[in-house]
Formats: C-alpha cells, structure tokens, sequence
C-alpha cells in the first residue's frame, strides 16, 4: 500500500526491480534512466538490465504525463475537442488537429474549400518543418551539440512568427477547424511565408555544415540502433523510422488526404534503419517539406475559406449583430455545438512523427462518443527496447533522440 | 546597498546574500508537457535567459536553484517531482509555468493534479497555454524582484513553517 500525504497522492514511486524486469543475475545491474532525465525527451522512464556497459534489457514504462485528453474530449462538444487534441502532441498541433476534423468531416459528409485545403497543407507543412527542427536542436544537443540547438531553433522562431500572425498562438493553436478553419490568413501572410521559404534552403545548408562532416557526430550515429524491416513493421513503427528502414510508406501517398496527390515531392528513404539513417531521413523530409510550402503557397487559391453552412460554421461577427437567424445561429453553435450523425470512422495522416489516427465514434449527439487516437510515438517508443539491445548506455540517448518520441502524444 | 565615499560598501549580510542570490538562478531542466518546448525557447538564441543570470539550464536538480514546473502534472508524475524538488539544494524556488502547472488548466480531470501548488510551494505562477517565453523572463525578474525584497525564501520557510 503506497503512503499518502495529506492531498491524497501517492508519496512512492514502484521500486525498478519489482517493475517487470527479472531480478539482476550476477554481475547485472538494473537502473532506472528517468523519468527526469535531460534525455529522454519528456517524462519517459527506462529501466534497464545492463552487463557492464552493454544494455542486456530495457523496459519502457510510460504514463507520467497522462492526461486523460480521450475522455476530456468525450464531454467537449466537437469543435471544443479540438483545443484538447491540440495538446496531445504539442510539437505538431496542427497535425492532430487536422487528423481529427478530417474525421468529423468525413462524418459529417463535408468537403472544404480549395483555400482551406491549401491553408491547411501549408501550415501543417510549415509544423512539420517546425517539429523536425525541434527533433534535430535536441538530438544535437544530446549528442554534445550547443550550436546545433541555436541554429535549429533560430530557424524555427521564423515559423513560430507566422503562426502568431495567423493563429495568435505560438503553440497549440487550434487554427484548423470543423468546416474549415479559425479564421482566414492575414494580409501579410503570403509575404511573411514567401520569406521564410526563400531564406529556409541556406539556412538548412548551414545546419548540413556544421553536421554533416562533424566525425563526433557521426560517430555517435552511424550504425547504431538499428532496427530491422521486420521488426519495425512487426512493432508498428511509422514515419521517417520506419522510412529509416527502407519501407516505402507515407500516408501522404499511400492514402492521400486533403489534396496531397497534387503536389510534387518524394519520400526519402534510409536502408540500415540506423540512428544515422533517421537522422539522414529527417533532413531530407526539410526540404520535401519545404518543396510542398513553395507549391502550396504558389497555387494558393482566392475565395471562401470556410464551408457556407450556417449550422456548422459560425457566421461573421458583423452578421451576428445585424441578423437575428444570424444570432442564432451563433447563440446555438456556442452554446450547444451541432449534432454528428450516427457512425464510426477512422483517418489517418501523416503527422511529422508517423501515421497518427484518429477513430471517432458518434451517437448522434453534439459531443464525441469516443475518440480513440493512434499515435505513431507510442509505438515508436516501444521499439526502442528492441533498437537499444547490445548497444552501449550512451548509445541508449542516440536512440533515444532520434527516436522522437512527444510524450504527450504516448501518455495522452 | 550603499557606497560610501566611493571606497567601501555598507550592506547587511542578509542583503549582500540575497543579491548573490537573485543575480544567479540557475533553472533545472524539468520539462512535463508543451510548455517545456517553450522553456526550450527561454534559452534559445531569441530570449536568451542568460541574460537575466540564469545562465545555463541544469539537469541535475542537484546543480539547480529554480523548477520551472512546465507543463501538466499528472498523478503518477507526483512522488517524483517531490523526489526532485527534494534533491535540490537550498534556497530553491517554483515557478509553475502555464495554466495546468498554475490550476491545472483546461484538464480539470482524473489524471491530472489541479495546480502543482498542492504539492510544492510555488513562487510565481505564469498565465498562458503555453506561456511566451517572454512571460517566462518576466516572471523570473518578478522572482528576482521577491527574493530581493526578502519575501522569496527559497522554500526554507515554506518547510519550517
């Protein structure tokens, strides 16, 4: 029985050994690597079995940041829900957003407009850039990097811009939404995207320098953690790791959503499916990522940027002052939402860590019966064990960081 | 502190120790949810806390003055933030970050504490889902701004008390 302090909570934390490793043999030992740990990427614990140097076994044990977002958003109305989905995995808001309200859409039987779909490509583009630099300061660091940290970060102050001038919210915007999105771009918008896109090749060609040819760097890499075809799919493992591997497989072309058949990009592909090989996966996904920018943004489309369906979408302010049905309407959607018909689907995209899912069940009513998510992290982090195997403690943070897990996504 | 015929400086030692104490807040890397990517930011090359003393951020909780609680508590997360926060050394101060560290924010649930002040006592709460880093730096000067008029005790009145 775990004691308890005076608020109710637990004061104990279970002992490693107890914790579903065997009990060490001989000359093994068994420590605990996190939860707080500079490494491990948020609040992940590993408890591994070590022979020396070398790790004999290793236990993930997650749920340190679980937050209970599935139920909360079960008593949210739908549009609600997408504030608490945003938080799940906080380095790429806008791709759980746009999972989500793809589901509700396709419930709903709803098609958005040409300047929707472009907005939304855009900008989950530009938080894939953003997410990936994330993933490459902190690897770096990790791997006894500083500079790397600052140019990565530095590069990505210049997306965060643009998302406060079109969301007003760094992170966690909650920009896209049933029927289209929050509100249309800014006047500036084209401009402040243009720059970033004509500044974002050199820049990345800076990072490729300090990196590229750093032989600590790749020594910490190359041939580490590998992770066979096999056991990747056998594990579930999506996005640039599984890539990492040589598995052709991106949501985006197998199974296009919100237009992505018409843009032109390729999806690079490693072959050991080692530390290095996600690395290398990774940058080259920069400038995919960065060739869809430049399509979108040039083929971006004048014109509504919300579906014209009063009972979904919320009508202009300057309406609702004016119009009684306006009123409404607009008393009706904040206050009650609107009702989903009866049914169950499930949609997939492809968020910068993997194939993130999202299968919404309806009742008929004005909140989600359930809302299940598959994030691609929670899987990713179950396979470290196996990548991890044979290899040295130092290399564990290798793993680790290139790994990517959110935890916010796994624990949810 | 005042200077004296510009040769020597008349101070109380509780002043002088409290001036060393606010010019170098050393925070500990704690990173729970999304506000950790913006603790990130805090010493990124745009806000550069460093500027303000707190010139590196520490992972061991034993090399640290300040937890910048960023991010959701949750309940199983609760022994270990205790853990470390008793790891540190003394004077030690809390800054919960963002509105589910402050009162645990939109996830007024089962899985989460509400307000990490239920089980640490925090000196600065910070607004905002997550805050900017420029609220972070504006609640680390207040912090400075208390430990210098001596009201920040860096948690050892909070424990005899």
């Amino acid at each position: 029985m775990a004691k308890l302090d005076p608020a109710g909570l637990p004061l104990e934390h279970p002992d490693p050994r107890g914790y579903r490793v065997e009990a060490a043999e001989g000359d093994r030992m068994i420590i605990s690597v996190g939860p707080h740990h500079p490494s491990t990427h948020g609040v992940l614990r590993l408890i591994l079995e070590l022979e020396g140097e070398r790790v004999v076994n290793c236990v993930p044990e997650i749920g340190f940041l679980h937050t209970g977002i599935e139920k909360t958003a079960e008593n949210l109305t739908w549009q609600q829900a997408i504030t608490v989905i945003d938080r799940m995995d906080y380095l790429s808001p806008l791709s759980n957003n746009l999972a989500y309200v793809l589901a509700v859409e396709k419930l709903l039987g709803i098609e958005v407009p040409e300047r929707a779909r472009y907005i939304r490509v855009l900008m989950v583009e530009l938080q894939r850039i953003a997410s990936h630099l994330v993933w490459l300061g902190t690897t770096v660091l990790d791997m006894g990097m500083m500079s790397g940290f600052f140019y990565a970060f530095d590069i990505r102050e210049a997306i965060l811009d643009i998302f406060e001038e079109v969301t007003g919210a760094r992170m966690n915007p909650s920009y896209i939404r049933i029927g289209g999105l929050a509100n249309d771009v800014p006047d500036n918008f084209v401009q402040m995207v243009q720059e970033f896109l004509d500044r974002f090749p050199k820049r990345l060609d800076e990072l490729h320098a300090i990196l590229d040819e750093n032989p600590i760097f790749l020594d910490r890499l190359k041939g580490i953690g590998a992770i066979s075809k096999d056991k990747a799919i056998a594990y579930g493992l999506t996005g640039p790791n599984l890539r990492a591997c040589g598995i052709d497989y991106d949501v985006r072309k197998a199974f296009p959503y919100c237009g992505y058949e018409e843009f032109d990009f390729k999806v690079p592909l490693g072959t050991n499916g080692d530390c290095y090989d996600r690395y290398l996966v990774r940058m080259q996904e920069l400038r995919e990522s960065h060739k869809i920018c430049v399509q979108a943004l040039q083929r971006l489309p004048e014109g509504p940027w919300q579906i014209d369906d009063r009972k979904i979408v919320r009508p202009p302010k300057h309406e609702v002052r004016e119009n009684m049905e306006a009123l409404i309407h607009h008393f009706k959607l904040v206050s009650y939402g609107f009702d989903v018909p009866e049914g169950e689907v499930y949609v997939s995209i492809e968020s910068p860590r993997g194939e993130i899912g999202y299968y919404v069940v309806s009742n008929g009513k004005n909140k989600p019966w359930r809302v299940r998510t598959r994030p691609p992290a929670f899987y990713n982090v179950f396979a470290i064990p196996e990548m991890v195997r044979g290899e040295l403690v130092a290399d564990l943070v290798a793993v680790v960081a290139t790994v990517d897990p959110v935890f916010g996504e796994v624990d949810r | 502190m005042e200077m004296t015929n510009g040769q020597f400086f008349v101070t109380t030692i509780d002043k002088f120790v409290r001036w060393a104490q606010k010019s170098s807040i050393w925070p500990l890397t704690f990173g729970l949810a999304c506000c950790a990517i913006e603790m990130m930011n805090l010493v990124g090359p745009r806000y550069d806390a460093a500027r303000f003393g707190s010139e590196v951020m520490r992972a061991s909780p034993r090399q640290a003055d300040l937890m910048i609680v960023s991010g959701r508590l949750s309940l199983k997360m609760v022994p270990v933030i205790q853990q470390v926060y008793q790891q540190m050394p003394e004077p030690k101060w809390v800054i919960a970050m963002g509105a589910c560290a402050s009162s645990g924010g939109i996830f007024d649930n089962y899985a989460i504490v509400q307000g990490v002040d239920r089980v640490l006592p925090v000196d600065v709460y910070v607004p905002g889902c997550p805050p900017t880093p420029d609220a972070v730096l504006h609640a680390i000067m207040k912090l400075k701004e208390s430990i210098a008029q001596g009201r920040a005790k860096g948690g050892v009145m909070a424990r005899e008390a």
